[in-house]
């Protein structure tokens, strides 16, 4: 007996359907895989101690205070550039640029930005940051590098959040009698800001956990203090992880503490994604 | 009724997106206190021609215009003209209904804030007289807070309507006001359009024929970006002086 046609379709309907599921399985299964193996091993290198304290004796005891707060510190300078700049060109690109041959350059040229590799914005920081500016290796230096890394992902999500506006927004607040500025800031930024906002701070989450584009242009090997302006060394959680991944003598006493740091990192990266989904979360809420 | 003078005026005017024309050599005339309605086949340029009324056409680029836009004799392409004035005088409302996802009366206090209207009391009784220009009043006013988009379509179009009425323009574009709602709704914008006219000047671009016979004191009947006849509706629909008007009001194509 031939299987129906339409009980065919429902077949092949649920084969797509289960291919589909294990793809997503399997990307899921990527990501706790690593949280389980990271959190394991670095789990026993997490105590109070280890938040709250400089390293000591080469960095096999202490912790990683500092390292903590200069990712954070650099992570601030990042978002003072990215934010701004990324939203406004955002908004330049889609509410006011003519379909022109050099905005069509403008935005090819930002979408392969993004695909430069980070070590790129590394050497590009020192040169411009570090030498031409005199910004020395700093916090400021490495900051701005991570901030001109990330603005193509804020610049690309801010328009993706810009183009879900229905024009009929724009359209309507003119008839009315606004100005093109009127209409965009009171009529489409309002509802464009929570996926401006979220695509952003992904953004800024990835720049968090990279270790290239700091490591000649302000972040220290190692550092007992707190820097104290923007134009001191500092230790980021993701360079500290590589000196005590790769670069340190004892293994054995450093492994863990590495582990107890990529934990950290991990933790900092999926706090501000969690961030960035309750933010727009809650902005949405309150604008129903 | 009063006498016909004439409050928008177009002399030969082309349109073009990019190199496409999309209206030739249209010249008529827009009467105070009367409705016109433009009709004619999809894509004929009825909306086309109407944006260009209020310059919403420039918002669309790489278009172009030529001739002559007159609104009380002054022309609306003029060097010092503020097309942000001229559409406050020139108000528009949508095809689609289209209401900003704020509450009902933020909806209409939008149009008065972005003009410089602060004071609350005046932004509330300019609201209430709007609602019930749109004959929306009783059903809304106990739940002005509530979001706009908790109308139902017919509704959203006449709080739209309000919303453009709220700014205190001379005329109103209507944009085939009643092609996204239902019968009895349709019936109730038609109604409001009949006394918008005592105190507006009214033009509205419909694909329904009926509706254009119903509502309006002019018609032009357009086709392929060509003014093919404009005259008195009664006129226009029982004795058009052009073959291809009486083909299109009768039904035999369109």
């Amino acid at each position: 007996m031939s299987v129906k046609p339409a009980t065919r379709k429902k077949i092949i309907q649920g084969i797509g359907f289960f291919l589909l599921r294990v793809c997503l399985y399997i990307v899921l299964a990527v990501l706790l895989l690593i949280l389980y193996d990271v959190g394991k091993k670095g789990g026993g290198a997490i105590s109070w101690q280890f938040l709250t304290q400089a390293p000591r004796r080469g960095m096999t005891e202490g912790g990683i205070f500092p390292a903590i707060m200069g990712t954070f510190l650099v992570t601030i300078v990042t978002a003072v550039l990215a934010i701004p700049l990324g939203m406004f060109s955002a908004i330049y690109l889609n509410e006011y640029a003519r379909k022109s041959r050099l905005n069509r350059m403008i935005r090819l040229a930002i979408r392969n930005l993004s695909g430069v590799p980070s070590i790129v914005y590394g050497l590009f920081g020192v040169i411009l940051f570090v030498n031409i500016l005199k910004f020395g290796t700093s916090i400021l230096s490495a900051g701005l590098t991570l901030g001109l890394m990330t603005l193509p992902w804020t610049i690309t999500a801010s328009e993706e959040a810009l183009k879900t506006i229905p024009n009929s927004y724009r359209e309507g607040s003119l008839a009315l009698g606004a100005t093109k500025w009127q209409a965009i800031r009171t009529n489409v930024l309002p509802y464009a800001l929570p996926g401006m906002l979220t695509g952003t701070v992904l953004g800024l989450a990835r720049a968090a956990g990279e270790t290239a584009p700091i490591m000649f242009t302000g972040a220290a090997f190692s550092l007992p203090f707190l820097p104290r302006s923007l134009s001191d060394q500092f230790m980021a959680l993701p360079y500290h992880l590589y000196i005590m991944a790769t670069q340190h003598h004892d293994i054995a006493k450093a492994r863990p503490l590495a582990y107890g740091t990529a934990l950290v990192l991990i933790v900092f990266v999926l706090g501000m994604n969690m961030g960035a989904v309750l933010l727009r979360y809650r902005l949405r809420r309150k604008k129903r | 009724m009063p006498d016909l003078i004439p409050r928008i005026e177009t002399r030969r005017l082309n349109f073009y997106y990019g190199a496409t024309k999309a209206l030739k050599d249209i010249s008529l005339v827009c009467y105070a206190n009367r409705v016109t309605a433009i009709i004619g086949p999809s894509g004929c340029g009825k909306s086309t021609f109407i944006r260009t009324l209020n310059r919403m056409s420039d918002v669309v680029p790489a278009t172009r215009v030529e001739g002559e836009v007159l609104l009380d004799g002054q022309s609306i392409h003029g060097p010092k003209v503020d097309v942000v004035e001229l559409r406050k005088r020139v108000g528009m409302v949508f095809q689609k209904p289209n209401p900003f996802p704020k509450s009902i009366f933020d909806n209409i206090a939008y149009g008065l804030r972005i003009n410089g209207i602060r004071n609350r009391d005046r932004i509330s009784e300019i609201a209430e007289r709007s609602l019930r220009e749109a004959a929306l009043w009783d059903e809304v006013k106990d739940r002005l807070d509530e979001n706009a988009f908790s109308l139902s379509g017919g509704q959203q179009q006449r709080l739209c309507i309000a919303r453009a009425l709220a700014v205190e323009p001379e005329v109103i574009l209507f944009d085939e006001p009643c092609s996204a709602i239902d019968p009895i709704a349709t019936a109730k914008i038609e109604d409001l359009i009949q006394h918008l006219k005592e105190k507006y000047t009214v033009i509205i671009v419909t694909h329904n024929m009926q509706q254009a016979a119903r509502v309006s004191d002019f018609t032009a009947f357009l086709m392929l970006g060509e003014l093919i006849e404009f005259g008195v509706t009664d006129k226009i629909f029982t004795a058009p002086a052009n073959k291809l008007t009486e083909d299109y009001v009768t039904g035999r194509f369109g």
